[in-house]
């Protein structure tokens, strides 16, 4: 059986799309629970992007799932079978949740290398090219407690054709029924969760296709893949998703893959996502830039801040052009500290921000580390983003929870102020 | 610093003697309570009170030249016991100025470190990292490598930067020469610091809350380093550095200068032997009666993967480790040690930034146990037993023991078996 134990308690189905709900009984042992929607940790390897577990544990509440990609991890295939107690223990992980995907949602994967039989990840080390038995050998000796099945996501430039999307879900479902043989099989994988890969590109009765004959099979929750930023327009996306979730059984989560800017993942959550990847905050981080956009729902108008979204947008330079492929561009959702006007700006990096950054440093300080290029910018800025960012996704829940979706959106958007 | 030519020097040497007995009557706000001394060396563990907190000697003090330590956090640093460390003058100096530190409370204030600081005078810099520098009787003429301007760093500019800063333990302007030079030159260099000091002292804006150090020159010639011990120990500083060495001087040379210099300052005051933080050379250097050291290599080396440990070192990144489940040193309590493996190490280093932090947190442990460890053994009356024991664990043979080492230890009494 490759369904897990894993329980999903939904609480609140808004407009039929929305859903507000708990993960119950995650991991082996099922002590974890993971409130939806919801953000899964972000890491390189299993750490955190810059942090050490004792920056990491700066941050309360950290969400009780954590990702690590095929990507990074295939090239340590050999020392992972030679440590034998999985990667959880290999990289110094207690008490969490470990989630294992394809590829690494802020990197570039080039194109161009899959085969009927084979996927490509890309590691430190260049290509590796993986076959079914290959990848399952991976999951067994990594010993996740769910893994993304093995899939072929090439169809998310705007050049791919018909064909090749066809192609792209046959061999999807194709990989997915190898891996759960092989997987219903192990008995290490006893009580691992598989995650269906949703393909399609863009085109809906493909799409619709894909997460019938997903659904189909024995699977834990589902990824929706190839709806990544620069992929397709949010109206598009949002359609697609919500075709492709009511095909999707109510019980099981649904992560989307590769989409993370703000104003997309509030449009993801309304399309019926439950799960998105952490690693915004990581690319923001690489640009030197601080997340700063509100999320505050709460009643009291003195409390919105309206200082503090006057401040925001008019600070940062807005680039709301959905199309954009490049994710290295600036959001409108950041500010810049490496420009000149924070130099002597003695602020914290967001006013009344509890994170450890905020707590502790200006605004200034941050700008310096950043102009000298300083490994400990790239750490400040990592806790703070990464604390803003799930504050976001706590938000998201309270909004919906009090039916103030429609209030946090236009926090989010600046005040529905384009 | 501004891209001004300071042009006061003149009026402040006039000043100078009548400052200079200012100084003296003020309160220094540094004092230095001796534990305990070896029966046997010249070392000595001791309370050296600072501004900021107690430190307890002999102390590492790791270098965070930008206002930083490389990836590691303030509260990260104070968590391993750190109780000093140090700034540099010449980079805090250029970014981001005087006075933005100023206006943040200090170097304290904009890095938030609730704890010491010492800076340097940013004259070493200046040498080592500046090719067009031009050294007069006025102070050291630089081109800024980032607007070409050309600037002049004085012993008053470089006090007055310090006192924006706001270190706890400041270090005069010197003339410094590499220690490899020999003639003449080491010989004015000598004078010069001498000269520089008198300028330091009555440059300094607050002598009642940042102490300034006087930096023994002169070379590798005993006769210079005594001549400048005698003139600078006339004077009312709060503590003392050598300077000069660790250049690239041959280890003979440079014991003997160090052990030269301790028997000449006065025992009241906290010496600081500048650039020194090899393991075998901070041990050695105790014995010979140093209080106070620092070095970037332990958390530079960190930074390329070499992890610091009682047998020597050990380099993460090398294939040799990448199936080794032990931690970095089995018997380290260090937040990298307690949860990670050489393995993992390994492997993170091809993949993210924190796998230094990890090495950096390690190394800077490393440190600041081993002279915890000495100061213990100080305490304990059984310093002499430590050094053999140490040397022990880090040299796989008796023969390999370097020899400059075996000597310096047998001039105060240590033999090794």
């Amino acid at each position: 059986m490759a369904a897990s134990r894993m329980k999903l308690e939904l609480s609140r189905v808004v407009q039929g799309n929305t859903r507000l709900g708990l993960l119950k009984e995650m991991g082996r042992m099922g002590q974890h629970s993971l409130d939806i929607p919801g953000c899964l940790l972000y890491t390189h390897l299993g750490t955190v992007p810059h942090l050490t577990q004792d920056t990491l544990h700066t941050l309360s509440s950290l969400p009780a799932v954590t990702q690590v990609t095929l990507s990074n991890m295939a090239e340590h295939q050999d020392v992972l079978e030679e440590f034998k107690g999985g990667f959880k223990k290999f990289a110094g992980l207690h008490d969490t949740v470990l989630y294992c995907s394809l590829h690494d949602p802020a990197a570039q994967c080039p194109t161009g290398h899959t085969t009927n039989k084979t996927v490509s990840v890309w590691g430190s080390g260049g290509r590796i090219e993986l076959t079914v038995a290959k990848f399952m050998a991976l999951q067994k000796t990594a010993q996740p407690d769910w893994y993304q099945s093995m899939a072929d996501g090439e169809t998310w430039q705007a050049s791919a054709s018909r064909k090749r999307v066809r192609k792209s879900v046959d061999r999807t479902l194709a990989h997915l029924d190898e891996c759960l043989m092989v997987h219903q099989k192990s008995q290490e994988l006893d009580g691992v969760g598989v995650f269906g890969v949703v393909e399609g590109g863009d085109i809906l009765e493909e799409r619709l296709r894909s997460a019938r004959e997903t659904a189909k099979r024995p699977v834990a929750g589902f990824c929706l893949d190839g709806f990544q930023t620069g992929a397709m327009d949010q109206v598009l996306r949002s359609q697609l998703i919500s075709a492709v979730t009511k095909e999707l059984p109510e019980d099981k989560p649904r992560l989307l893959q590769g989409v993370g800017r703000p104003d997309e993942v509030l449009a993801c959550v309304e399309a019926g996502v439950d799960l998105f990847e952490g690693f915004f905050p990581f690319q923001a981080t690489e640009r030197g830039c601080a997340l700063c956009f509100s999320f505050d729902i709460t009643p009291d108008p003195e409390s919105a801040a309206p200082d503090e979204e006057q401040r925001t947008a008019g600070e940062t330079q807005p680039n709301r052009d959905l199309n954009c492929v490049d994710q290295t561009h600036m959001t409108s959702f950041e500010m810049n500290l490496k420009d000149k006007r924070y130099q002597d700006d003695f602020r914290p990096l967001v006013e009344g921000c509890g994170c450890y950054c905020c707590r502790n440093h200006q605004r200034a300080y941050v700008h310096h580390l950043l102009v000298t290029n300083e490994l400990l910018a790239g750490v400040l800025l990592m806790i703070h983003n990464t604390s803003h960012y799930h504050g976001f996704f706590r938000a998201i829940r309270a909004a919906l929870a009090s039916d103030k979706m429609d209030l946090l959106r236009r926090r989010v958007l600046g005040n529905g102020k384009k | 610093m501004a891209a001004t030519i300071n042009s006061e020097a003149d009026g402040n040497i006039k000043e100078s003697s009548m400052s200079f007995k200012k100084a003296l009557t003020a309160v220094q706000p540094l004092s230095l309570r001796i534990v305990a001394e070896c029966p046997v060396t010249k070392a000595r563990a001791c309370d050296l009170t600072l501004p900021h907190c107690t430190v307890s000697t002999p102390v590492f003090m790791p270098v965070g030249t930008q206002g930083t330590l490389k990836g590691i956090t303030v509260d990260q640093l104070e968590v391993l016991g750190c109780q000093i460390c140090l700034g540099n003058t010449y980079h805090l100096g250029m970014r981001p100025g005087p006075e933005l530190i100023e206006k943040a409370n200090g170097l304290h204030g904009f890095m938030n470190w609730k704890r010491n600081l010492l800076t340097d005078s940013g004259g070493f810099q200046m040498v080592s990292l500046v090719e067009l520098s031009e050294v007069t009787e006025e102070g050291v003429k630089f081109k800024s490598p980032y607007d070409g301007k050309e600037i002049l760093l004085s012993p008053e500019k470089s006090i007055s930067i310090q006192n924006s800063l706001g270190s706890d333990i400041m270090m005069q302007l010197d003339d410094v020469v590499s220690s490899t030079v020999r003639g003449p030159r080491v010989e004015e260099a000598m004078h010069r610091s001498i000269r520089w000091l008198d300028r330091c002292i009555a440059a300094n804006k607050h002598p009642d809350r940042q102490n300034l150090f006087a930096i023994i020159q002169g070379g590798l010639d005993a006769e210079l380093r005594k001549a400048c011990l005698d003139e600078m120990t006339q004077r009312d500083v709060p503590g003392f550095a050598i300077g000069g060495l660790s250049g690239g001087e041959e280890k003979d040379d440079f014991w003997r200068m160090v052990t030269l210099s301790t028997d000449h300052l006065p025992r009241e005051k906290p010496r600081y032997l500048m650039g020194v933080g090899y393991a075998v050379d901070l041990v050695v250097c105790v014995a010979l009666g140093c209080d106070m050291f620092d070095c970037v290599f332990p958390t530079r080396t960190a930074r390329f993967g070499s992890a610091l440990v009682p047998w020597g070192s050990l380099q993460v990144k090398q294939k040799q480790f990448a199936k080794d489940f032990q931690p970095i040193d089995p018997d380290c309590q260090c937040p990298t040690c307690k949860r990670h493996s050489r393995a993992y190490l390994h492997a993170l280093f091809k993949s993210d930034t924190a796998a230094m932090h990890h090495v950096t947190i390690h190394n800077i442990a490393y440190q600041l146990t081993l002279m915890r460890s000495v100061r213990q053994s100080i305490v304990e009356g059984r310093f002499p037993e430590f050094i053999r024991t140490f040397m022990k664990r880090l040299f796989p043979s008796r023969d390999q023991y370097p020899s400059w080492a075996v000597e310096a230890l047998a001039s105060v009494n240590v033999t090794l078996e």
